[in-house]
């Protein structure tokens, strides 16, 4: 049986990888999940400096899903080649390095710098920061600033370049073109929903940073839905994320038009989940008697 | 060594009050590598709400095959462990953390607040069973009532240690807080382990801080991944970078962290 995806030039083993910011570098979950069985690791945001993150309280349970204003913390591109990197590379399976920046240059150069170190199979483009040139607006709200980003990595690097779309915007479809058009080598979306919660007890708000990303279950029919609307909008592979805690619903967004699919919050429910899904869509594929995933992606009957 | 279960079985449940439970779980991979001061994360619900699994510490381990958790009721979490019964199984795993620093330079003060005992309880049982005599020791018990305090208290004493008690109600020992009774400890206490309400902690530092006794304390925050990926559970040190609850303590030292209260 054939679990193998190809997306652009880049072989996945399998579509199960794991999502930036949920699954650390990777050695924190060594201990639960057997790594090389994996699709591929996609590693926590990494920006030029280091950046310290956001006052505690950073995260905040919601019914079927948490709220989280982390605030990108990460250690630097620096620290993260010489000290994350190495054990990294020694994984058997797919490493894809998600990349943030202030500004267009911020992440060009972040694509230079990452660009030809054995290790890193691709990069995937977080446009959910603010642009600080442009009044702390979305990158990835503005289709000509999703663009702008798009190609200034692309021009920065000969490794596969995904764009992570942001789902806060009234058309993902026309950033998903706009990207794409720019050069993109692959979208993967959704990122998280912005949302709040209020403590009415302190009556102040749950967060330090008052509003976070929403993630979990509660977001899958979101995100499905995006991930359908963006795959029949574009020729370049989909990965999609959202909600995807079990084989099921990794195989509905399979159905939908992904490629491959990202796993997140559910990391943080059962460590071993990603393991579990992989497990899941082979007895999927068994009971259906398909010799191949690439049988399913796209597979939705209207 | 951690271990991820998704069966371990509760073999016994205490009800201490209507709402503190001890639970002893079946985990030979958890009890033999539990330390003092690290805690465990536990999956209360099998379907998604609450989603995140709740971290506890871990109050003891006996014979290398069970550990015990000691808990009350304070949100949803911790309301439905507390209707499972002897033979429900929960996804727990760990342990995860680092614990408390175990030093033989001279005599030590427990100060717990609350249920900040559970994890006390396992320091002060692994002193005992690598051959500590605690005769200098003293152990500072403070709860709303007799009710709560009485039996953490009774473990303790069956250990050897000499226990005070403080009442919110005035029902057993001091009518006030623990950290009164800090104030009458003898000098010669070289270091302090506390855990219990976060402000509690607070007036614990100060005092070591005043008096130069070195002192570690267990934090306790929401946490969602529980092995140092997600960076959700930070907390502010004293150098103004942030610190990792789950990975970098929960055990800290009280002059690395920046006290808010």
């Amino acid at each position: 049986m054939n679990l193998q995806v190809k997306i652009g030039e880049l072989r996945f083993a399998n579509p199960v990888l794991t999502a930036s910011g949920t699954f650390g570098y990777a050695t924190e979950f060594a201990q639960y999940v057997d790594l090389k069985r994996l699709g591929g690791v996609i590693v926590k945001g990494i920006s030029l400096e280091p950046r310290a993150g956001n006052p505690p309280p950073r995260i905040a349970e919601t019914p079927s899903g948490m709220l989280n204003s982390i605030g990108l913390q990460n250690v630097g591109v620096e620290r993260f080649l010489k000290g994350k990197l190495p054990f990294l590379r020694e994984l058997d399976t797919r490493v894809i390095v998600n990349i943030l920046g202030d500004s267009v240059e911020e992440y060009a150069e972040l694509a230079e710098r990452l660009s030809g170190h054995r290790g890193i199979d691709a990069l995937e483009v977080n446009i959910s920061c603010p642009n600080v040139k442009n009044g702390g607006v979305a990158f990835g709200i503005i289709p000509e600033s999703a663009a702008a980003v798009t190609a200034a990595v692309t021009n920065s690097t000969d490794l596969p370049v995904i764009v992570k779309l942001t789902p806060n915007v009234t058309d993902v479809t026309e950033i998903a073109r706009a990207v794409e058009e720019a050069g993109a080598d692959a979208v993967s979306l959704i990122n998280t929903l912005l949302g709040m919660g209020i403590d009415i007890a302190t009556r102040k708000p749950r967060l330090a940073n008052v509003v976070g990303g929403l993630s979990g279950p509660a977001i899958k029919p979101v995100a499905l839905r995006m991930v359908w609307q963006v795959a029949a909008a574009i020729s370049i592979p989909v990965i999609g994320i959202g909600g995807i805690s079990t084989a099921e619903d990794a195989i509905e967004f399979l159905l939908a038009g992904a490629r491959a699919i990202q796993v997140g919050t559910a990391n943080f429910t059962n460590p071993a989940a990603s393991e579990d899904i992989i497990d899941g869509i082979i007895d999927y594929l068994e009971e259906e008697k398909e010799d191949s995933v690439e049988n399913i992606i796209g597979g939705l009957q209207m | 060594m951690n271990d991820f279960q998704k069966k371990a079985e509760i073999i016994r449940v205490e009800t201490l009050t209507p709402e503190v439970f001890r639970f002893t779980v079946h985990s030979p991979a958890i009890a033999a590598a539990a330390r003092p001061g690290q805690f465990v994360m536990v999956r209360v619900e099998q379907g998604n709400d609450p989603l995140l699994p709740r971290p506890f510490s871990v109050h003891n381990t006996e014979s290398a095959t069970t550990f015990q958790l000691l808990f009350k009721i304070v949100g949803r979490g911790t309301s439905i462990l507390a209707d499972l019964e002897v033979g429900d199984r929960i996804r727990v795993f760990g342990p995860l953390g680092r614990g408390f620093t175990v030093s033989d330079d001279g005599p030590v003060c427990f100060v717990a607040g609350g249920m900040g005992g559970a994890p006390l309880f396992f320091l002060a049982k692994y002193l005992r069973l690598n051959g500590r005599r605690p005769d200098r020791d003293i152990v500072l018990l403070g709860a709303r009532d007799q009710s709560e305090v009485k039996p953490i208290a009774d473990d303790f004493i069956r250990l050897g240690y000499r226990v005070e008690t403080a009442t919110d109600d005035g029902s057993m020992g001091h009518h006030g807080l623990v950290t009164d009774l800090f104030d009458g400890i003898g000098p010669g206490i070289v270091r302090v382990y506390s855990c219990g309400p976060y402000p509690m902690m607070g007036v614990v530092a100060e005092k070591c801080r005043q008096k130069n006794i070195t002192c570690e304390v267990s934090v306790e925050t929401i946490m969602a991944c529980g092995v140092g990926a997600c960076l959700g559970c930070t907390i502010l040190k004293s150098d103004g970078s942030y610190a990792q609850v789950c990975k970098d303590g929960p055990v800290f030292t009280t002059d690395k962290l920046a006290w808010t209260v």
